[in-house]
C-alpha cells in the first residue's frame, strides 16, 4: 500500500465520519440511516475510480449499488431496493465481474494527476450548477408525505392494467429479450477463430 | 432528510460517474461510470416521485431504467469482449480500425 493510498483512505474515512455525524445532528435516527447510505454510495463509487485494479474497483461498486437500495428504502420504495440489489448486484456486477475476468490487468493505466484533475473540474462544474439551482429553483414539497403502502401490488396491477404501464412493459420484455440474444450473438467465438487455434495448437 | 439531500447524494454521484467515464483509460470504468449515472438517474427519480405527493410514475420510470440498464450492460460486454478479441486490448483509444 503507497503512501498516497493510505492519505485517501484515511480521508475517505474521516470525511465519511464527519458526513455520518453531520446527518445525525440534522436528521437525528433516520438521519444517521440516510448518512450512512449517502456515505457508502459515495465513497463506493469514490473508491472505485481510484483503486488501480480493475477487481477491486468492480467490488466498490456494491457499496455504490448497495446504499443506492438503501436510499430507495428511505424514500419508502421497498420493492425498488429490493429489484436494484437484485439486479444490479446480483446481475450486471456480476456481467462486470466477467468482463473484469476475461480482459487482462493494466496497473499503469491508473495516472494520479487525472484522477485529481478529473475530480476538481467535474466537481466545480456540479457545485457550480448546483448553486444556480439553489439560487433559483423553489421546488414545493407535499405538506404531508404520503405513507407508501402495498407499493408491489400497485406496481403489478399498473404493469398490467390496460390503461396504464402495460405496452411499456410488453416493449421492455421485448427489448430484453433482443438484447440477450443479440449479447450471445455478438459475444460467441465465429468458427474461423476456432479453427485457427486449432491450427496453432 | 429532505428533498435537497436526496438531490444533493445523486448529483455527487451522477458527477463521479463522469469522472471515472473521463479519467480512467479502460472500456470497464466507462461501464461503471455509466451504471453510476443511471443509478444517479433513479435516485432522483426516486426522491421527486416521494417528496412530490405520491404516486407511481417516478417508481414505474426508476424500474424501466433499471430493465434496460441490465439490457445495457449485457450488450456493453459482449462489444467489451469482441472488442478485446480483435485489438487485444481494453482502451478505448485503440479501437480505431475505421481510421485506416
Amino acid at each position: 500500500m503507497e503512501a498516497t493510498d493510505r492519505i485517501f483512505y484515511g480521508l475517505v474515512g474521516l470525511a465519511s465520519l464527519a458526513a455520518i455525524g453531520a446527518c445525525t445532528l440534522l436528521g437525528g435516527g433516520s438521519g444517521a440511516a440516510f448518512g450512512l447510505f449517502a456515505v457508502l454510495v459515495l465513497a463506493g463509487s469514490l473508491t472505485c475510480i481510484w483503486e488501480r485494479s480493475v477487481v477491486r474497483s468492480a467490488f466498490c461498486l456494491i457499496g455504490t449499488f448497495g446504499g443506492t437500495a438503501g436510499l430507495f428504502l428511505m424514500l419508502g420504495s421497498d420493492f425498488l431496493a429490493m429489484s436494484q440489489i437484485l439486479i444490479y448486484v446480483g446481475g450486471i456486477l456480476a456481467l462486470i465481474l466477467f468482463g473484469v475476468m476475461l480482459t487482462p490487468p493494466d496497473l499503469t493505466e491508473r495516472k494520479l494527476p487525472r484522477v485529481l484533475a478529473g475530480l476538481v473540474a467535474v466537481g466545480a462544474g456540479v457545485a457550480f450548477v448546483a448553486a444556480k439551482v439553489a439560487a433559483t429553483v423553489n421546488w414545493v414539497e407535499a405538506a404531508t408525505l404520503a405513507e407508501p403502502q402495498h407499493e408491489t401490488e400497485q406496481i403489478g396491477v399498473a404493469f398490467l392494467a390496460y390503461d396504464q404501464y402495460v405496452i411499456a412493459f410488453e416493449l421492455a420484455a421485448v427489448v430484453l429479450t433482443v438484447a440477450l440474444v443479440a449479447a450471445v450473438y455478438v459475444a460467441r467465438r465465429r468458427k474461423i477463430d476456432l479453427q485457427e487455434e486449432g491450427a496453432e495448437g | 432528510m429532505g428533498l435537497g439531500a436526496y438531490i444533493a447524494v445523486s448529483a455527487a454521484l451522477f458527477a463521479l460517474g463522469v469522472v471515472a467515464i473521463l479519467v480512467r483509460r479502460n472500456i470497464l470504468y466507462v461501464l461503471m461510470g455509466i451504471e453510476m449515472i443511471l443509478n444517479a438517474a433513479n435516485i432522483n427519480f426516486v426522491a421527486f416521485n416521494r417528496f412530490n405527493g405520491g404516486g407511481l410514475d417516478g417508481r414505474m420510470f426508476a424500474i424501466f431504467v433499471i430493465i434496460l440498464a441490465a439490457a445495457e450492460a449485457a450488450v456493453a460486454l459482449a462489444i467489451v469482449l469482441n472488442v478485446f478479441h480483435l485489438f487485444n486490448s481494453v482502451k478505448p483509444a485503440e479501437a480505431d480500425l475505421l481510421r485506416e
